[in-house]
């Protein structure tokens, strides 16, 4: 089959069907809006995981003299203990990395910066604040190993884990990037009953053709062609359109918006919008050719 | 170059078959006239040549191929051997006369240098010379016919399956039509014309095969239209 006779029936096709193409084109941008606003939405917490699991610490609270946990009944944290407990800490090496001693006047500087536009801040005193060890692993998850060691002795009061805190916020993110993929989902599903019903609009509209093909012995496949060529180019449009969307959503909303606003963490860059592109287009295509297939198998019979 | 060898065709939900145990042989170069009321099977028959529609039993052979085992995906290389006129032409509208014929070169993928060389003297066959940017719209329905005749030509198939080609034409169109299938069928095409026209039977006196609801009633070399003549 020629190139050029076949687009000239793509052209055909694609005129006569105006209204139904552009739907098509729609749904497919829609769609793979979605979908490719759940798949940068997982990169980006993926990103964050990365960001933030890695600056993740265990602090070993220590007791001060208003601590009222069992293992502080002897009162405040002598220096032997710290000295102790430091010792210790290095001899867990390689797992622990760095250990950082943050005083009680260290402790007092953070708090105020963490809630300077408050009025806590300057109630705070620095004998409220406790001391600890802030102690970062090499591998964020064996937290256990540390809380089995200091948890409970004499002069610790704590060990808690920031781990345990993000996950929560993680998980709740990653429910919602499952929702945005099951709607994702629903609007492909969506997506393909359109283009099947496209395809046999356009299988009926050119049946006149189509019927005469068959007569002058156009093979099964030449006869599909032109409308799969079709298919695929509005998924192709449709994709285009995705495309652009996502990458104004990433310019306005993160660069502009969230990126300025929220400093403490990073944000994904376009490079990340790039890899989904040949995801999004190979979606689109194979969702087109799929459909317009399988439509095109039931009602392009020879 | 058309065999059925006791072919039976029940359509789904009719309740007598549409052909009931037909055997027929047609020999390469002849012309056959198929005849028979309305509804006797004519057009069935003709189906079933060109595997439009499968036999409910028996075997047909049509240029060589038994159609019973033929895959689908041959059926196209099958057609390609096999030219169709119909009654009402079936032209594409949007086409220009030349368009037209050459779409059935197009579709099965010939070279646009061959389409260019071959189209002025199928068009020539037939009578069209000036006429070739014409469209269907702006031809009178004899000439709507050449057209179509010359699609089915132009790929010099080796059988001329038509069904009621004059039906739509007045007498005098007809009989150009006539002449222009009987110089295709000396060219050395088998034709096969399904027809109610007793004018054209009478005068061309070619084989003729009377269909009666299904049951071939009269198979007559050089014959004519009406039985027992
Ligand atoms: N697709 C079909 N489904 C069911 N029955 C059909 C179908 N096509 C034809 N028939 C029936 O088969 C019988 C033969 O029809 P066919 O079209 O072969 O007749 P014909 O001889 O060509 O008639 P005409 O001279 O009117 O064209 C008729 O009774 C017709 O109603
Ligand atoms: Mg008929």
């Amino acid at each position: 089959m020629r190139v050029g006779f076949v687009l000239q029936e793509v052209g055909t096709g694609l005129r006569r069907n105006v209204t139904l193409t552009v739907a098509v084109i729609i749904t497919v941008a829609v769609s793979l809006s979605l979908f490719g606003a759940s798949l940068l939405v997982r990169a980006q917490v993926g990103q964050m995981k990365d960001y933030w699991y890695d600056r993740v610490e265990v602090s070993i609270f220590l007791c001060g003299d208003i601590s009222d946990a069992p293992s502080c009944s002897d009162g405040e944290v002598s220096k032997e203990e710290k000295d102790k407990i430091r010792e210790e800490l290095n001899n867990l090496k390689p797992l622990v990395e760095t250990v950082y001693y943050e005083s009680k006047s260290d402790a007092l500087k953070r708090f105020r910066e963490q809630f300077k536009d408050s009025p806590l801040a300057d109630t705070a005193s620095e004998d409220q604040m406790p001391e600890s060890f802030r102690v970062k692993l090499s591998d964020p998850t064996k937290f256990a190993v540390i809380a089995a060691a200091f948890i409970d002795r004499s002069g610790v009061e704590d060990v808690r884990d920031q781990r345990a805190s993000l996950e929560r916020l993680f998980k709740a993110l990653s429910g919602l990037q499952n929702l945005a993929l099951v709607i994702a989902a629903v609007m492909l599903v969506v997506t393909g009953l359109l283009i099947s019903n496209t395809m046999r609009v356009a299988a009926f509209s050119r049946r006149r053709e189509t019927s005469i093909m068959r007569l002058v012995g156009a093979s099964n496949w030449s006869i599909r062609f032109p409308f799969l060529v079709e298919a695929a180019f509005a998924a192709i449009l449709g994709t285009a359109v995705a495309v652009g969307a996502l990458a104004a959503g990433k310019y306005y909303l993160i660069d502009q918006t969230l990126a300025s606003t929220f400093t403490f963490t990073t944000f994904i860059d376009w490079n990340a919008l790039y890899a989904i592109i040949p995801i999004l287009l190979a979606t689109g295509i194979g969702l087109a050719v799929v459909a317009a297939g399988i439509t095109l198998r039931k009602y392009l019979k020879v | 170059m058309i065999r059925f060898e006791n072919v039976t065709k029940l359509y789904k939900g009719a309740s007598r078959p549409a052909l009931d145990d037909v055997s027929v042989d047609i020999e390469k170069g002849e012309f056959v006239f198929l005849v028979g009321a309305s509804g006797s099977g004519k057009s069935t028959f003709l189906r079933l040549a060109l595997r439009e529609e499968r036999p409910t039993s028996g075997n047909i052979w049509v240029a060589g191929k038994d159609l019973n085992k033929l895959p689908s995906w041959k059926v196209p290389m099958l057609r390609r051997q096999i030219g169709c006129v119909f009654q009402d032409f079936r032209l594409l509208p949007n086409k220009t006369v030349a368009g037209n014929v050459a779409f059935a070169l197009e579709v099965i993928g010939r070279p646009s240098s061959e389409i260019k060389r071959v189209i002025p003297n199928v068009l020539e066959l037939v009578g069209l010379e000036g006429k070739e940017d014409s469209y269907p719209n702006e031809i009178s329905g004899g000439e709507q016919q050449r057209v179509a005749i010359a699609r089915a030509f132009i790929n010099r198939p080796a059988v001329l399956i038509a069904d009621e080609p004059t039906g739509n034409l007045d007498p005098e169109t007809s009989v150009g039509i006539m002449k222009l299938l009987d110089r295709i069928n000396r060219i050395g095409t088998t034709v096969v014309m399904a027809t109610h026209d007793v004018a054209i039977v009478d005068q061309m006196r070619k084989r003729v095969i009377e269909i009666d609801t299904g049951h071939v009633v009269r198979d007559q070399a050089r014959g004519v239209y009406g039985a027992g003549a």
